[in-house]
């Protein structure tokens, strides 16, 4: 898929300051050593399952495809693993890597807080010491997630720069990997930044695709007509897309955070509102103006309000093998209130941007067709910001 | 040949940087003129970025301000345009690669060759990135200037056999911004880097004071200064020159000790 190294079609590259460089060429030579190292791989597998709870159940949502009267819908259910999403599958990756390389420190970015705790609970788990950077406003919107890093051990850092949300946390991150390379891995959270991170991050997320299709297969017997993902960054998306990607017969759908809606100033979808750029280390689809200036983007996910989506998702849309639609706020809240009276499942606010669009085309399609949504993460972290939406006092917190 | 050059042919040279439009347009002309009325040798003018990684608070700052003045890459390049009409120094732009992608590669740097902009820098654009802007470059005769970090080690010679206008040695880990001490062996770097060149070598990030500038520039050709002068301009715009000439005087004076 990359002719060019780091390069999926003309998007990725390492676009970092000289003093990373040498950073990014020790990770990606570590990675390339140790990804079919038999030992590495057996560790990693094993911190999958037992210590993050892997594979992660398919569980067939019998209520809401009856009452969608079309599509089987599955759930794939990273919501269940340890720490209540997919983030842990990459952190456990890359924490053991960093350990192999002899660093002793872990730098993270977190927007909903997600990948902070999955990582503050990584480097709690092998003895790493941590700090997470964090925006200021959304330690604000994901309070309880700040308390459970600390709890973990980690120091938070809120980032007041820029607009006070993910993308200013990645680029404090990258501003203190640049002060303290020799014993710090920085711990990047979704399929983005400068190669090697956005093919790293894919590789590990990629368990996620891997158990759905053979869960599929012993429940179904046949690969699945859509899978449907939420896409901020896009790591549990491309994780749940890729071993698809060569199944022409399976529809990836990805849903973007469109916030007040995409022909609003507050949204956070790339590829419907963005174009062509280069920041944080790649080339992709940037939300930006017309000098460049890349645009304070909004969404209620804090896990979704970022102004750019990973190469890789930027290529599946150039040769349309994958779509990406964008979900309002109000579609998700619809959906994340939806789900929990119809199953019992509370999903993560970001999740449900998936689970929105499901509800949309499951109705129009067969009986006997299959679709499949990634469960991102559980919810429990965003009830007082949705009880708040619907206006709602601020009584859960 | 490139105009870079020549600010390096009268001694060590002093490289001021400076934000455009911050916090207007205007201050930053009159201190430009300040800066090379008190010796200055090139001057660097920065065009600003919403979400700047290399950057210290004190720059990243600036481009807020200068951003919320309204500031655009249109208005900088009007702006050089006229001030090329008062003064011939060498000048270069420093910036972000998404500036320079977004307005078009080819627009910019035939812009830049047009209203007399030397060399750019793009902190953003490592060596293995550079064909990005680099054929665009040459076709203009625009250098296109490289890094070398504390940390480049073995990549030094390569980076510095293809390098041109002149090389941005930095001093030391992190972001912009002033330091009170620069603990990086800059010695050995740089004898690294004129094994495999004898373009000029310049120093920046972390440098404030005279003293810092005289022992920087000693051990290469040149020192850059950001940080410290966006203070003085901060400090209020309306004697804003006259602190930057003030400054950039003494610092040149140190230098050429």
């Amino acid at each position: 898929m990359s002719d060019k190294k780091g390069r999926f079609g003309i998007h990725g590259g390492q676009y970092i300051p000289e003093t990373l460089m040498n950073a990014v060429i020790e990770l990606e030579e570590a990675y390339n050593r140790f990804k079919d190292d038999p030992d590495f791989i057996k560790e990693l597998s094993d911190l999958f399952n037992d210590y993050a709870g892997r594979p992660s159940r398919l569980y067939f949502a019998e209520r809401m495809t009856q009452d969608l009267g079309g599509a089987k819908i599955y759930l794939k259910r990273e919501d269940l693993n340890h720490t209540g999403a997919h983030k842990i599958n990459n952190v456990l990756g890359q924490a053991l890597l960093a350990k192999k390389m002899g660093k002793r420190r872990l730098i993270a970015e977190t927007g909903a807080g997600q990948h902070g705790v999955a990582t503050a609970t990584a480097a709690a788990l092998m003895g790493l010491e941590c700090v997470v950077f964090m925006g200021e406003e959304d330690t604000k919107r994901q309070a309880l997630n700040v308390y459970r890093m600390r709890l973990l051990g980690a120091e938070v850092i809120p980032v007041t720069s820029g607009t006070g949300t993910l993308k200013d946390a990645v680029s404090e991150a990258m501003r203190e990997w640049t002060r303290r390379i020799e014993d710090t891995h920085y711990c990047l959270g979704s399929v983005m930044g400068p190669h090697p991170f956005p093919t790293i991050v894919r590789d590990f997320q990629a368990v996620i695709s891997k158990e759905i299709k053979s869960q599929i297969l012993e429940k179904e017997g046949k690969l699945p007509d859509a899978v449907i993902a939420c896409v901020g960054g896009g790591s549990n998306a491309i994780g749940s897309f890729y071993n698809f990607i060569e199944d022409k017969s399976v529809r990836l759908i990805g849903c973007e955070a469109a916030g007040r809606g995409v022909d609003t100033l507050e949204t956070a979808a790339t590829i419907a509102t963005g174009r062509e750029g280069i920041f944080h280390g790649m080339k992709s689809y940037f939300c930006q103006d017309e000098f460049g200036q890349i645009a304070p983007v909004y969404s209620i996910s804090a896990g979704l309000d970022y102004p750019g989506i990973g190469p890789e998702h930027a290529y599946l849309h150039d040769t349309g093998r994958a779509e990406y639609v964008p979900v309002t706020d109000e579609e998700a809240v619809e959906a994340f209130e939806y789900l929990a009276k119809t199953e019992g499942i509370i999903p993560a606010i970001e999740s449900a941007h998936a689970v929105a669009y499901a509800t949309k085309i499951a109705p129009d399609m067969d009986k006997d067709r299959i679709i499949v949504i990634t469960l991102s993460g559980r919810g429990d972290k965003d009830c007082a910001a949705i009880a708040r939406y619907r206006g709602e006092e601020n009584i859960y917190e | 040949m490139s105009n870079i050059k020549k600010a390096f042919e009268k001694g060590k040279a002093f490289i001021p940087f400076i934000t455009c439009g911050d916090p207007d347009l205007e201050t930053t002309k009159a201190c430009v003129l300040a800066m090379v009325q008190n010796g200055a040798d090139l001057i660097e003018l920065g065009i600003p970025f919403s979400d700047p990684t290399a950057e210290g608070p004190v720059i990243q700052a600036a481009n807020e301000r200068a951003l919320q003045g309204g500031v655009t890459t249109s208005k900088i390049f009007e702006f050089v345009k006229d001030l090329r009409k008062t003064t011939d120094i060498p000048m270069v732009f420093m910036t972000y690669a998404n500036v320079v992608f977004s307005y078009g590669a080819e627009k910019f740097i035939k812009q830049c060759m047009e209203t007399g902009i030397d060399g750019i820098i793009l902190p953003d654009l490592p060596f293995e990135e550079k064909e990005e802007f680099l054929p665009v470059c040459h076709k203009y005769g625009v250098d296109l200037i490289s890094f070398i970090a504390p940390t480049s080690k073995d990549r030094i010679k390569m980076i510095a056999s293809e390098a041109e206008g002149f090389l941005y040695i930095v001093s030391s880990l992190g972001v912009t911004g002033t330091r009170s001490e620069i603990t990086t062996d800059i010695e050995s770097i740089v004898k690294a880097v004129r094994e495999s060149t004898d373009i000029p070598c310049a120093i920046g990030f972390g440098i404030s004071t005279p003293e810092q500038a005289k022992k920087m520039a000693g051990f290469s050709d040149g020192a850059i200064v950001g940080s410290a002068i966006i203070k003085l301009i901060n400090e209020g715009k309306e004697d804003a020159a006259a602190r930057v000439g003030e400054y950039v005087c003494r610092m040149k004076e140190a230098i050429g000790d």
